[in-house]
Order: structure tokens, then C-alpha cells, then sequence
């Protein structure tokens, strides 16, 4: 392909992006492992993965915020070294980040200028870049008012801004970073005109984004990331959603979890119409309703940021919603008293979150007190209404490290001192042990080694056997599949498909992660 | 109170202010910077010091100031290098500074002159002296511009004059410059300008330094402008009035002055009427009058000047992210 580009346009043969046998690692996890990558100058290349798949790390290296261990990076053909973001700008590259690098009380213009000054005085620098705003609000659709301050300005406005800072430092390479998450589908289509209309002025653009139907409508050429790897390059007119769904997930080997059939009984979770906005007013949960039974695990599965995080805390009491939730029937409140994270205890719900490090653990407290958080009025622990037995703990804490095998089973160190997994037995244990009517779980294998996973897993199933409800959230599709008895799948705060575990795949569970229905 | 009394106040107001506006600038621009500095204190009492005493032993006054800026920007430092170089927390290494300037000025003072921790008295060259106006003996006895003109304007020192357009140079720095954008930007948002292809670092160690320049012009005042020696503790919890008049002005360089003579004008006025009479309830006791300026800053700090939000990074150690 590359041969045949180079014979149609000798002048412009040198790509403007050549990557070669780029790798880098993170201790122990390779997060780009010889990645070769070329993207022709005037295209607009999308990269796609699932999270975790290295992309975020690819456009981190090509913007100086890492350095590879090992690779070439060429720009227009000739091999340039990108230690930091001032070479990345030296270089013509200009990146839109995901969470926007923009100073909140600053107006447009001063964002605009800042770090590409021309003198020591910001008058003449100031007035440039107004005058150029002017010309480019009208060459591609990307007006803002110069004199706005940032904090006033719509998500979609933000987001001109940084593609206009870009541009003020001249840049002909840009690199957008899951830009439409935080858009409306009006903005998103917005957004690619203007995208557009820069490719037909010869800017080369990168969109880093996991939703298939974008790449479809607005990329030239298609690179899919799997574990860190490039899998694959096409032309985006040569291929179809369907495919690329399979090069994203691919063939993954199931984990084996011992598991009988579901014996689905009562209802025991019954969230109807679940709604949250954060507080740029931007709905992240959009009328989620769901049930779960007890005896049966309902996984839910989708790319991470889809809304599955603000489910799982509405439920565990963390952050507040509108809708209703009831508990075996009987009505709980989404918000306000009652909604905290110790009434839906008081309830039988147990919540494992998804960050363990941050919401279950306090990492520099011993295990047994760690044991003990969430619980401390329980009867068990305490001596009276003043004194907590601290023996009563260590002792179920040295019962509960034994039962879930943690190692060292040493009640007195602390947190941190624990491997990821043991810190998750941690957690799991604490939960457990109390026979929740309602399990809500969240990714409870990341960042777990593969002995640990096996013993988690065995763990939730026995739970579901002894008649618990588990509402199971993660983006490892293999172990949603493995583990739940039906599947839901979120994108872009809904749930957009459910299915009997038994009778789908994870080609089928790929589109729907990747929002595309068969309705649609 | 009669005309006269009023100038009178005015005058002192103008140079009781003084130490306030200096410190309060040099909170400025730390602060934007997203350094949290309560150790003003600490660096104007070291540069008070080091002021007296060098011009003590040369009985050159900028020779003590020189000494008195150079404590003042070690200390501004030692400050930059916990809270930005080593990402420590900011309030205990501004504390550390004050009880640190507190004891060594104390300390080397008695060491060196055996005056229970005070310098020799300063005169001559040793201090800076009031700078008479052109005509202002002559004018004196016309009605009220005389007295404006050579009392309130006239017979101020070097440092007094300098404090005023020293406010205006840093509202001109901190919104018309580039570094003052940058400046601003690092204390807002320190990832935007990471990303820009700026230094962190580097643009907070500088405004660092410029807090500890600013400070020590304020220390130098005290012991060699407004007063002839060096006191122990002589500040008396000026960085801390400074502190609050910045909260209190929002961060921006006019209303700091603004806020700074308000608080010179309750000094002068607790000075002038030490005993007030109001009938029915006999007499207002001298301590509440000299307690006036910190119960403002109590109250102020406290909250009650409305919402003053702070340098949005501000406290923070910037981490790389990724």
C-alpha cells in the first residue's frame, strides 16, 4: 500500500508519521510492544483498541510524555527524537488530550498564546492571535468568541480551543484523544467537519477513539490495537465494522470456571430508570434499569468510561442519582439520607469497588483494620458503644486471610505491603464474609496474577450458588463471559443490548461494546 | 478630630502600610504561582535582621538591605526547593520558616551585639531617611494642600515611595507580560503549561524568588525605614495581616493595596486614639484598640469578605501524570 502511495505522489513520498519497532514497558506490563506504524500526510488515520490496548501510551510516546525503550519515531521522513512536548510542538505535532490542558479562568485567547509567546510582552501577542482566530473561525468552522473565558464555555467550545492552540503553534499533525467522549452528536459531527475541512488543507490528523462508527465516517485509514500490539492496518473504505470489532476484541482464551447452571429466584436488584449527571451537567448514566436475581450473575460488560463506574456507585452508595432502586422489594433511596454507602450495607448490599487502592483499601493501614472499614458498628467488633474489640477483629481478619488465602496471612501488615491480588482478597474477603444479599462487584480481576483470578472467580460463583445476586462490572470481556449467566452491555451511559451469556459471542458483545446495534 | 489629626493619621497610615504592601506583593506572586507561602513572616523578620545588622557594622544602609534581600531570597528557596523540588507540604515549610527566622535572628543577634537580640541603634547613613519634598517647608502654612503636601506626601522614606508603584509594576507584570501569563497559568493549571512545552519548575521557582525579594524589601523597611534597629520578632505577625489582605483583595495587585492601607489606617488609628471615650461606657481599652488590625484578619480569614477562590492549583506539588 505504502509502495503504491509513494508511485501516485513522488513529491510527497515520506509519510508524515513513520513509527519503527516501537516498545515501551511498564515493569512488568508491556504496554507497546514493537509497534511499526506510517500515516500519509493529508489523511486522517483512527486508531482503535479496547482500553488497555496501548493507544493512550502510542500518542503519549509521540508527544514526549514517555520515552520509548525501544524504536524510531520520523517525522515527514526524517528521524527526530521527542524527549518532551516542546520537541512534540517543534516537531508540527499538536495534541488534544483527552481532559483539556486549558486554564479554567483564562479567556481563549490567553490560552491560545500561552508557551508560544512571540515577545516578552503579551500586547502584540495577543492581537496576532486574534486576528488569526478570525481567519480560522471562518477556514474551518471553529468559532469561539476570543474574549470568553474558558470555565463559561460549552465542552464542545473547550474542545475548539485546544484544536485551535494546535494550530497557533502551527502545527500540521494532530493528534485527538477520544474527542467525542465528552461531545454531544451534534458537537461530534461538528467536530469531524471541521476535521475535515483540516485534512483538506493538508494537516495530517490522528483520532484515537474506540468507537467504531467514527472511524467509519470520518477516517482514511484504520490501525487496530490488541494488547499492546498493532494488529492490523486497512483502508477504511476496505472493511466493515463487524471486522474490526474482531481485530479489537480477537480470540481470547476463555478462563475455565467451574459453574453450574443459574437457578435464577426472586428478584433481589431492581433498579429502574437510573439517571446521573456530573457536574459539568453532562448525563454519564442515561435511564439504566435493570434486575438481578438471586442465584444468578449479571455481568456488564463495555469499553471503561461508558457509565458502567457511575452505576456501580450509585449502587454502592458512593454517588447520587435519580430513579429508583429497591432491594428485595423494598424501596431505597438514590439520593439524599439513606443514600450512603452504609444504609445499602444496612440493606445486604455489598460493594467491591473498582479502585481498589482508592475506595477499598486504606493502603497504609494494617490488614485488620482494613478488615474491619465499612463494619465498625457491627456487634462483632465491639466492646460497647465506646471501645472497639480490636482482638475480635484480628481474629476474624486471620479467619478471613486463611479462608481467602492471602498471602502473607499477616494481619499485622499494611495494605501496601499486599500484591494486587492479595489486596484484592482483601477487599473480596471483607465482603463475603458477611453473605451479602447483593454483590456489586467491580473489575475484580485487574491488576490480579492469573492464580488469583482463577481463586476470585471460583469465589464469586460460590457466592451466586449460595443464593447471592452478583452484579458483576468489567472490561475484560473473557471474564464477563466466563463468570455472568446474562450479559449487559453499556455504551455511552445505556445499556444497548442484553443477552443470555450461552447464546451469544464476543464478536456479537464487540459491536455492542462498540455501540452498534443491529436496530441501527 | 481635626484636620490635622486626620493627616496625621493618614500619615502614619502610609507608613505603617508599607510592610503590609511589600509582603502582601510578594504573597502575590507566590500564590499565583500556586505556592502557598505563609513563611512572609519568617523572610521579612530575616531580612529585618540582616538590614540592621549590616548596616550596623557599615553604617551603609544599602549594604544592609543588599544583606536583608539576599536571607530573605535563601529563605524563598529553601521554601521553592520543599514545596517544589521535593513536593513537601507547603504549609509546614512556610511554619518551619517562621519558627526557623524567629530563633536564628534572636539567636545571631544577641551573639553578635549582646543586646538581648536587638541590633545597635541605627543612624545616618545606617537607615533610610525621609526624603523631603521641594517647597515643603515653604508651603506648609497654606490651608489644607500644605499639609497634604508636605506632611502626608513629603517626609516619607525611599522605600515608601517605591512600595506604591512596586504595586502597579506587578498588576502590569502579571497581566501584560508573558510572564506573568505563564506565571498565572502554572498557579491555574501547571498541566496546561507542562503540555505547552513549559517548565513547571522553573517558572515556580522564580516567582519563589520574587516573593522572597519582594519580602525582603519589607523586612528591610522595618528595621531600617520605619524603625532605627532591629527588635526581636519585630514583624509582630505582619506576614500574617499580609496574608489576609491578599485573601481579602482576591489576588490581585490594586485591591492588595487597597486592602493593605486598611489595614495601615486601623494601625494608625489604634496608635493615635489609645484611649477613646464613648459616654455611658467609659473607656475603650488600649489592647482592644491595638488588637484591631488582627481582629480584622480574624474576621477576614474567617470568611466573610464573600467567596475568594485561590489559585486553583495552589498547595499542590505538580506530579506528572501518565
Amino acid at each position: 500500500m505504502t509502495g503504491k502511495e509513494q508511485s501516485a505522489r513522488p513529491d510527497d513520498a515520506a509519510p508524515a508519521i513513520e513509527l519503527r519497532g516501537i516498545s515501551k514497558s511498564f515493569g512488568p506490563i508491556r504496554a507497546n510492544r514493537d509497534i511499526s506504524l506510517s500515516v500519509a500526510s493529508g489523511t486522517i488515520h483512527g486508531i482503535v483498541g479496547e482500553n488497555g490496548a496501548g493507544k493512550s501510551t502510542l500518542m503519549s510516546i509521540l508527544y514526549g510524555f514517555y520515552k520509548a525503550d525501544a524504536g524510531e519515531i520520523r517525522i515527514n521522513g526524517k528521524p527526530t527524537a521527542i524527549p518532551d512536548s516542546q520537541a512534540a510542538i517543534g516537531a508540527g505535532i499538536g495534541m488534544v488530550h483527552q481532559h483539556f490542558m486549558l486554564v479554567q479562568n483564562f479567556t481563549v485567547l490567553e490560552n491560545v498564546v500561552l508557551g508560544a509567546e512571540d515577545g516578552p510582552l503579551l500586547g502584540p501577542s495577543l492581537a496576532k492571535a486574534r486576528s488569526l482566530l478570525t481567519r480560522l473561525a471562518g477556514e474551518y468552522e471553529l468559532s469561539v468568541d476570543p474574549d470568553a473565558v474558558i470555565e463559561e464555555l460549552s465542552v464542545g467550545y473547550q474542545q475548539r480551543v485546544e484544536i485551535l492552540k494546535s494550530l497557533y503553534r502551527q502545527a500540521d499533525i494532530l493528534i485527538l484523544d477520544e474527542p467525542t467522549g465528552v461531545l454531544t452528536p451534534s458537537e461530534a459531527s461538528h467536530l469531524f467537519r471541521i476535521l475535515r475541512s483540516l485534512r483538506d488543507e493538508g494537516k495530517t490528523i490522528i483520532l484515537i477513539t474506540h468507537k467504531l462508527q467514527e472511524i467509519m465516517a470520518v477516517t482514511d485509514t484504520v490501525s487496530v490495537m490488541r494488547q499492546g500490539e498493532m494488529t492490523a492496518t486497512v483502508r477504511t473504505c476496505d472493511t466493515m465494522p463487524e471486522e474490526l470489532a474482531q481485530l479489537m476484541v480477537g480470540r481470547k482464551v476463555l478462563l475455565r470456571v467451574k459453574k453450574q447452571a443459574a437457578n435464577p429466584g426472586d428478584v433481589v436488584l431492581d433498579a429502574t430508570n437510573l439517571t446521573v449527571t456530573d457536574d459539568r451537567g453532562v448525563e454519564r448514566l442515561k435511564d439504566v434499569s435493570l434486575q438481578v436475581r438471586k442465584g444468578e450473575i449479571l455481568g456488564i460488560a463495555g469499553v471503561a468510561g461508558n457509565g458502567q463506574t457511575e452505576l456501580l456507585e450509585v449502587l454502592g452508595g458512593i454517588s447520587s442519582a435519580t430513579g429508583s432502586i429497591r432491594i428485595n422489594g423494598k424501596e431505597v433511596s438514590c439520593s439524599g439520607p439513606g443514600s450512603d454507602a452504609g444504609s445499602r450495607r444496612r440493606c445486604g448490599v455489598a460493594h467491591v469497588p473498582e479502585d481498589r487502592q482508592h475506595l477499598g483499601l486504606v493502603m497504609d493501614f494494617h490488614a485488620w483494620e482494613n478488615m474491619a472499614f465499612g463494619y465498625h458498628h457491627d456487634s462483632r467488633y465491639n466492646h460497647n458503644r465506646l471501645f472497639m474489640d480490636n482482638r475480635a477483629i484480628r481474629h476474624a481478619t486471620a479467619r478471613n486471610m486463611e479462608h481467602f488465602d492471602v498471602r502473607p496471612a499477616t494481619a499485622e501488615s499494611v495494605a501496601r505491603n499486599f500484591s494486587g491480588g492479595n489486596q484484592q482478597k482483601i477487599v473480596l474477603a471483607r465482603e463475603f464474609t458477611r453473605g451479602p444479599q447483593l454483590l456489586v462487584v467491580g473489575q475484580p480481576t485487574r491488576g490480579v496474577d492469573i492464580g488469583a483470578i482463577e481463586f476470585i472467580h471460583q469465589r464469586i460463583v460460590d457466592l451466586r450458588d449460595s443464593g447471592a445476586a452478583v452484579l458483576l462490572i468489567s472490561v475484560e470481556l473473557d471474564e464477563i463471559l466466563s463468570l455472568s449467566d446474562r450479559v449487559a452491555v453499556m455504551f455511552d451511559g445505556r445499556i444497548i443490548g442484553e443477552r443470555i451469556t450461552s447464546e451469544t459471542n464476543e464478536n456479537e458483545l464487540g459491536l455492542l461494546m462498540a455501540g452498534i446495534t443491529s436496530e441501527s | 478630630m481635626d484636620f490635622a489629626t486626620v493627616i496625621q493619621i493618614l500619615d502614619s497610615m502610609m507608613r505603617l502600610s508599607t510592610p503590609l504592601i511589600f509582603a502582601c506583593l510578594a504573597g502575590l506572586f507566590s500564590e499565583r504561582a500556586g505556592i502557598f507561602d505563609i513563611g512572609l513572616e519568617g523572610k521579612m523578620l530575616a531580612s529585618a535582621f540582616f538590614s540592621a545588622a549590616v548596616a550596623a557594622f557599615t553604617g551603609s544602609v544599602l549594604l544592609g538591605m543588599m544583606a536583608g534581600l539576599t536571607a530573605s531570597m535563601l529563605l524563598a528557596l529553601v521554601h521553592g526547593m520543599a514545596s517544589i523540588t521535593f513536593r513537601g507540604n507547603q504549609l509546614i515549610s512556610g511554619v518551619a520558616i517562621n519558627f526557623f527566622a524567629s530563633g536564628m535572628t534572636a539567636l545571631i543577634g544577641q551573639n553578635w551585639f549582646k543586646l538581648g537580640g536587638r541590633t545597635p541603634s541605627l543612624s545616618g547613613d545606617g537607615r533610610f531617611l525621609p526624603i523631603e519634598f521641594p517647597f515643603a517647608v515653604n508651603i506648609e502654612s497654606v490651608p489644607i494642600l500644605g499639609p497634604i503636601y508636605s506632611e502626608l506626601f513629603s517626609g516619607h522614606t525611599f522605600l515608601v515611595y517605591l512600595s506604591i508603584p512596586t504595586v502597579f509594576l506587578a498588576w502590569w507584570i502579571l497581566f501584560r507580560t508573558r510572564f506573568g501569563l505563564r506565571l498565572r497559568a502554572v498557579g491555574e493549571n501547571p498541566e496546561a503549561v507542562d503540555t505547552g512545552g513549559l517548565s513547571v519548575t522553573g517558572l515556580r521557582y522564580q516567582a519563589t524568588l520574587i516573593c522572597g525579594l519582594l519580602c525582603g524589601l519589607g523586612g528591610a523597611y522595618l528595621s531600617t525605614g520605619m524603625a532605627a534597629g532591629f527588635i526581636r520578632d519585630m514583624t509582630a505577625g505582619k506576614g500574617f495581616i499580609a496574608l489576609a489582605a491578599l485573601i481579602f483583595a482576591k489576588w490581585r495587585p490594586v485591591y492588595a493595596l487597597l486592602a493593605c492601607l486598611l489595614f495601615g489606617l486601623l494601625e494608625a488609628i489604634a496608635i493615635r486614639f489609645q484611649n477613646i471615650e464613648i459616654t455611658g461606657l467609659g473607656t475603650v481599652p488600649l489592647q482592644l484598640m491595638q488588637a484591631l488590625p488582627y481582629i480584622l484578619t480574624v474576621v477576614i480569614l474567617a470568611g466573610f469578605v464573600g467567596k475568594a477562590i485561590p489559585p486553583r492549583a495552589g498547595g499542590e506539588p505538580y506530579v506528572k501524570e501518565r
